[in-house]
């Protein structure tokens, strides 16, 4: 089986949120990058899990710029054979979808996974748009994936509930939680990664259909005001008078 | 400034994400509302009291299929000339909005917390809502996606008239082998009051109490990630960064620390309460409300004193 896992990079979730030239852009200064949870934990560790049972190749897929090399070499150092980074800063989710499902054309995939959504845009449309691109099946929010015989069989998160579904491969599968368990890369995969090819592919044309123009912090909270603990009667009081929320 | 407004019923009751897509779309322009589902043709029209002018109703898809989905929504996009398409930031939305996005190759704003301002940014929640972003888009069309629960809405009188819209949607490479519903439970992303338990509770057997203050308040329950790590609660209750993000009007958080990456899922909240036996917590920075005590003593008489209001109002 061959399987295509999107790769972003994204801030540490400890981050500290700033923004610079007049709050038209993130401000990257200090921050540490890292692979996206949902790509590295759930997409890309099922990936190999699946790879580990029935043979097969994990190739990983980043649209991004030179530096981004050290989060794609950790995702080789946790297990995959190789990575592609499409040479470009991507815009907008549709110019990386669009970048990715070019790359992917006649090279017979059977599975292509993202994460559910990035933690800094969490937008997750990257997968929904492949799929459209390509006229492929979409699943999101996977949190179970078995492949056999050529079908995916697949859990997901449903409107108060689960549902498990069946697709034929090929198709665009977004993962979340429960579809694997994290792993930490051992030593020899961090010497092994060094090695392992990573392809740089340089970008198609492509329209951008968003813009971020500008951002904004949440106001800051006020203080906080603390209640008795033997006096409940002021805390729902507080909540129905002042706050107005029951 | 025509817009098509996508809803799913599972009912003649509508939930609130559905009437906030519908009175969304009002305020932009003249509402068709898109819909499927088993809704009556007299519950459809009702959308009316919310600025739906019309209601297409599609009675013959009943799958989940994104694809299939898109496809309705791109071909009611046409019949309609409408400029701006709204659906509800759920589970479908999710799904459905980016491909209409590839389809259409139109713009989309994804979990938008506003209105389209004067010159047409629209905000969105990012960084897991420690930050908004405000997005203009670069299209003709243009595919809104709305955070639930991020405006006020209020009812007129008007009805809608409702009328049948069939087209081939194409067809589906899904199939459903199975459903497991979660029955009687309000469902965590668009609860307008939850409560929040963490490790401070000291294991699964305690949660009784928090589901006996959840029930008084008909609130839904969450949990912290730890919690949901070890077993103690379900996968699908876990807010924070890498679970689900929420804004409720109230949030309630028991026995929880408050690390940055739980802060990110709920600090779209109106009011946060926090409970917790060390002062040093961090939540409490991030609080409107605090008490310092120990849960098995406060939530008891939080639970009764709830009861007590809900009596006398």
């Amino acid at each position: 089986m061959k399987i295509l896992v999107c790769i972003s990079k994204a801030p540490d979730t400890t981050t500290k949120i700033a923004f610079a030239d007049n709050n038209t852009r993130f401000n990257e200064v200090g921050v540490q990058y890292i692979v996206n949870p949902y790509d590295e934990w759930y997409a890309l560790v099922r990936a190999l899990e699946l790879k580990e049972a029935q043979g097969g190749t994990v190739t990983t897929i980043t649209v991004g710029i030179a530096a981004d090399d050290a989060i794609i070499r950790k995702a080789l150092a946790i297990g995959a054979d190789d990575a592609i980074r499409i040479n470009a800063d991507p815009k907008d989710a549709y110019y990386t979808a669009f970048q990715i499902a070019e790359f992917t054309k006649g090279k017979g995939f059977d599975l292509i996974l993202t994460g559910k959504e990035t933690i800094n845009y969490n937008g997750s449309q990257v997968g929904g748009m492949i799929a459209e691109i390509l006229s492929l099946p979409f699943v999101s929010l996977a949190s179970k994936l078995e492949v056999v015989n050529g079908k995916a069989k697949i859990a997901c998160e449903v409107a108060g509930g689960v549902e498990v579904l069946e697709v034929p491969t090929p198709l665009v599968i977004s993962a979340a939680k429960g579809m694997a368990e994290q792993r930490i890369p051992n030593m020899r995969g961090i010497m092994a990664a060094r090695t392992k090819p990573l392809t740089v592919v340089e970008p198609v044309a492509c329209e951008e259909l968003v813009t971020f123009e500008v951002y904004e912090l949440p106001p800051s909270k006020s203080e906080c005001r603390y209640v008795d603990p033997s006096n409940m009667a002021e805390l729902v009081g507080l909540l129905h008078t002042q706050s107005k929320v029951i | 400034m025509s817009v098509l407004v996508y809803i799913r019923s599972i009912s003649d009751n509508f939930s609130k994400a559905t009437l906030e897509s519908v009175f969304y779309g009002s305020q932009i322009g003249p509402v068709t509302v898109l819909a499927i589902g088993p809704a009556s043709d007299d519950a459809l029209s009702s959308l009316g009291k919310y600025g739906a002018q019309k209601v297409l109703v599609h009675r013959g898809l009943t799958s989940s299929d994104p694809g299939q989905i898109c496809a309705l929504i791109a071909t009611a996009v046409s019949s309609t000339g409408s400029s701006t398409v709204v659906l509800s930031h759920d589970l479908i939305g999710r799904s459905v909005a980016p491909r209409l996005s590839a389809k259409l190759k139109a713009g989309a704003v994804i979990g938008a917390v506003g209105l389209p301002d004067g010159s047409g940014k629209i905000s969105v929640n990012v960084f897991s809502g420690k930050a908004v972003g405000k997005v203009r888009v670069n299209t003709a069309v243009r595919i809104i996606s709305l955070t639930p629960n991020s405006i006020q809405i209020t009812a007129g009188s008007n009805s809608a008239k409702v009328e049948a819209f069939d087209c081939d949607c194409g067809p589906s490479k899904i199939s459903v082998l199975e459903v497991k519903k979660q029955e009687g439970e309000i469902l965590l992303p668009e609860a307008e009051l939850v409560v929040s338990a963490g490790r401070g509770m000291k294991g699964p057997e305690h949660w009784g109490i928090v589901e006996n203050l959840a029930k008084a308040l008909g609130a839904a329950t969450a949990c912290s990630r730890p919690v949901a790590d070890i077993g103690w609660r379900p996968h699908h209750e876990h807010v924070g960064q890498t679970g689900i993000a929420i804004r409720p009007n109230l949030y309630i958080a028991i026995g929880i620390s408050g690390a940055i990456q739980h802060l990110a899922g709920v600090n779209g909240s109106k009011v946060i309460v926090v409970i917790n036996t060390d002062p040093e917590a961090p939540f409490f920075k991030a609080a409107d409300y605090g008490v310092i005590g120990d849960a098995f003593e406060v939530l008891p008489r939080l639970t009764e004193e709830i009861k007590k209001f809900k009596s006398q109002n």
